[in-house]
């Protein structure tokens, strides 16, 4: 067999870093939805889940009013000072000098998504000429989609490189590699692409789940492979890579499964916004609503926390 | 692919090894299940639908071994009460089980399996207090697949004309079971449901130590209006179990529990009459390939050996891994071990629970010392343990040789032996060498493999990518000196019939 046809290079990348049992994975996840937090280690689940809110407005009609009360929200979540600022606002790059003016002097970063989110189907040129036009308006953390044209086709050189050239681009700029596992489908090539991803990303960049733009986002299943990729890339090269699930993940409920997915799979040393992100909207109101709720012994009318995140 | 060698101090720049911390950074609260398990302070005998005295009067204590309290007294069954037992079942055989249309015993058989699922949080939580179970097990798994078992062969009970095709089936009669204390309350629906459903009826001695839920679901047979003497349970301990075994009135006997009484059991039968059924002990091979999905596999060596705290029969006691993949195997097992909690059973994050009883616990700790004396390199993680009741930490042993006694042994507790193979035929004869033969795993990404190892693996069960896995639907049972006769599927329903 000739190894420069695509099925080779898959073959060999799989025999590589190992396959994923679809079954197994999801018996394994399921177990993270047994257990049973209360009380203190529920409130502290929650206000960790807070600070690791990419607190996100991606859409057409998006303003720079709305990217101030997104901000706002951002800033001050709740009145109740215990609980802590989200770790960034994720907005459009044309949005990302509004939404730093309000956060400037705080500890919330701005991220943009970049490199024609969602599909990535623009030149190379044009996705690096939108990165360094974030990054010059002050984005702090850059979020892009990988080329899964070209993983799905074998041409991994090339989907390497244009995430390295991005690395370039981005400058001090944390970066966040999107691998959209929905359109890679299998948990084998979830896992392929992280290594892939990690491989050329540095310590403290991000890969996420997905952009959130199509039907299926993050789940417990595709987490975990991507969170045992981390566990295996870090204790291999000893680069601490992080991960951002993002889209799907709506109650504080699913966020506490998650962390609890981080506690189980990489320990400790992850349970921060510097190594695990949620990129979610309406998350951040259930979350709030969770933490009245232990605060007070009470839930609070519905009216009070909307579910709807334009009303941030 | 990618190694994880946490035995190597540093790395060639100089900076120390990285490693994974699982501290208490976020810590659980207890969240113990609350359901009130509704125990009496003491339980008769379950004798032609009543609960009676046993003639001696006498009583024993059952105990909780997650704290060593006192749960019930349960009653000390002796020759006379199993007679009356028998007794009371060849009555019922005679004038109304045996006689019963199935489609009729079906709608008993349904009846209990709802009951039961009503009764479901209050039945686990007194499982979990009885046997030392995780209540998540109990819950997830013992009661809902006890249920499962009556439902499954209530649908058999109308269509027996079809369970052997060509042949007509018909009953036994009186059939004696005795159980072991590791699922009470699932083995008595393994033994009980395909009898019921058979038009046979029972006297069953559940384990010394693990009385309570047969003796509640006893009541449910009383709420279903169960016909008297269709169910008789006689409580006790070793001399109770003979006397059920050695009375002339029952057709057959089964069995579940350790090969030595297994053993005892056959030579006392032999030149009677009587059939059996034996489910015995086991020492599983799990044989995990260089090509295995190997998180997977790990979570399935952990689910293999650790559930129930390992007292299951078909545990996958003994860990075969390839060589070319041993020494990641082995550092991806432990690190999964330090994330296991050990604790208050009716916790329900607790993921291993209470040892069975005293007795066990000493059994346990005596083998694993016997290892370590024996060479073999015991890994435990540094879990804390509760100050009172019966504990054990995960185990794992590497390093171990066919020849070492916890390779060949049956432990029926938390301890993993590790051994390691080259080729294929090497794992499949080391996979049989050994006097049990209940059940096997292969891990391997290779279907045709799995295909392979399954027909020359001697067990009777071979789960390929999973373990522990049971369904209502399919037999179980055992080759050599894991017992005969299969208890579930179409298979296990013939082992408590007479074909003609």
């Amino acid at each position: 067999m000739s190894v420069n046809f695509p099925h080779a290079a898959l073959a060999r990348l799989f025999d590589e870093v190992g396959p994923v049992d679809c079954v197994g994975i999801e018996e394994r996840v399921a177990k993270y939805t047994t257990r049973s937090i209360k009380k203190a280690s529920k409130l502290w689940g929650l206000k960790m889940a807070v600070s690791m809110v990419d607190l996100t407005t991606l859409e057409g009609k998006d303003t720079p009013g709305k990217i101030a009360s997104l901000c706002q929200k951002a800033l001050r979540p709740h009145d109740d000072p215990v609980v802590p600022q989200v770790a960034a606002v994720c907005v459009y790059p044309s949005m990302v000098r509004h939404a730093k003016k309000h956060v400037a002097d705080s500890r919330v970063k701005v991220a943009s998504v970049a490199t024609a989110f969602p599909s990535g189907q623009a030149p190379l040129k044009t996705r690096l000429g939108e990165v360094r036009a974030a990054v010059a308006d002050g984005a702090d953390e850059i979020d892009m989609v990988i080329n899964r044209g070209a993983f799905l086709a074998g041409e991994f050189a090339k989907m390497q490189d244009e995430i390295a050239a991005v690395v370039r681009a981005c400058g001090d700029a944390t970066l966040k590699v999107i691998l959209e596992v929905s359109e890679l489908e299998t948990y084998d090539n979830i896992r392929a692409a992280s290594f892939l991803a990690m491989r050329v990303i540095r310590e403290g960049d991000f890969i996420k789940t997905s952009t959130g733009k199509t039907t299926l986002n993050a789940t417990l299943g595709n987490n975990q492979v991507m969170l045992e990729a981390i566990r295996d890339f870090y204790l291999d090269t000893g680069t601490a890579v992080a991960m951002k699930p993002a889209g799907g993940i709506r109650t504080a409920k699913q966020a506490l499964q998650f962390l609890i997915a981080v506690k189980e799979t990489l320990g400790d040393a992850w349970l921060t916004n510097e190594r695990y992100r949620f990129g979610a909207s309406s998350l951040l109101n259930d979350l709030l609503r969770q933490i009245e709720k232990e605060r007070t012994g009470a839930y609070q009318a519905p009216y009070y926390f909307s579910e709807a995140a334009e009303s941030y | 692919m990618p190694t994880l060698a946490p035995e190597k101090k540093s790395t060639r720049s100089g900076r120390p090894a990285p490693e994974l911390i699982f501290g208490d950074l976020w810590e659980f609260d207890p969240a113990p299940e609350t359901a009130n398990p509704k125990l009496k302070s003491r339980y008769d005998l379950f004798i032609n639908g009543e609960f009676v005295a046993p003639k001696s009067g006498k009583y024993f204590d059952t105990i909780n071994p997650a704290n060593e309290s006192k749960l019930a007294e349960i009653a000390l069954g002796g020759a006379a009460d199993v007679d009356a037992a028998y007794q009371a079942a060849q009555r019922a055989f005679n004038t109304t089980w045996g006689r019963m249309p199935g489609r009729e015993r079906a709608k008993y058989l349904y009846r209990i399996a709802r009951l039961l699922q009503d009764r479901a949080r209050e039945f686990a939580v007194a499982e979990t207090m009885d046997g030392g179970k995780p209540i998540k097990e109990a819950r997830d798994f013992d009661v809902p697949m006890t249920a499962a078992h009556f439902f499954y062969h209530a649908g058999w009970a109308d269509k027996l004309d079809y369970v052997a095709p060509g042949r007509r089936v018909a009953p036994l009669g009186v059939v004696g079971q005795v159980i072991p204390w590791n699922f009470p309350l699932l083995m008595c629906a393994w033994k009980l449901a395909p009898a019921l459903a058979m038009g046979n009826c029972v006297v069953l001695k559940p384990a010394e130590t693990t009385s309570i839920t047969a003796l509640k679901l006893a009541e449910i047979f009383q709420d279903a209006g169960l016909p008297p003497g269709v169910v008789n349970f006689v409580t006790g301990a070793g001399a109770t179990g003979a006397a059920v075994m050695n009375h002339p009135i029952p057709a057959k006997i089964a069995f579940t529990g350790s090969t030595e009484v297994g053993k005892i059991i056959l030579r006392s039968l032999a030149g009677t009459e009587k059939k059996m059924t034996l489910e015995l002990g086991g020492k599983a091979a799990n044989i995990v390939f260089d090509d295995a999905p190997i998180d997977q596999a790990v979570e399935g060596i952990v689910n293999g050996i650790f559930f129930n705290q390992g007292h299951v029969c078909c545990a996958g006691s003994r860990l075969l891994v390839h060589e070319p993949v041993a020494d990641q195997v082995i550092a991806k097992l432990k690190q999964r071990i330090k994330v296991l909690r050990v604790g208050d059973p009716l916790d329900k994050n607790t993921d291993i629970g209470a040892i069975n009883s005293q007795e066990q616990l000493a059994k346990i700790t005596a083998l694993v010392a016997i290892g370590v004396k024996e060479g073999a390199e015991l890994f435990q993680p540094a879990c804390r343990l509760p100050a009172r009741g019966y504990y054990f930490r995960p185990t794992i042993f590497s390093g171990v040789s066919m020849s070492h006694r916890i390779a060949r042994e049956e432990i029926f507790g938390p301890v993993l032996s590790i051994l390691t193979f080259r080729t294929v035929d090497e794992a499949v004869e080391k996979a049989n060498n050994t006097a049990y033969g209940l059940s096997a795993g292969v891990w391997t990404d290779k279907g045709s493999r799995i295909l392979k190892m399954s027909t020359e693996l001697k067990a009777g069960v071979v789960w390929a990518n999973t373990y522990n896995k049971f369904d209502p639907t399919s037999p179980f049972g055992g080759y050599k000196e894991s017992g005969f006769g299969r208890e579930g599927g179409r298979q296990g329903l013939l082992d408590y019939c007479q074909l003609a």
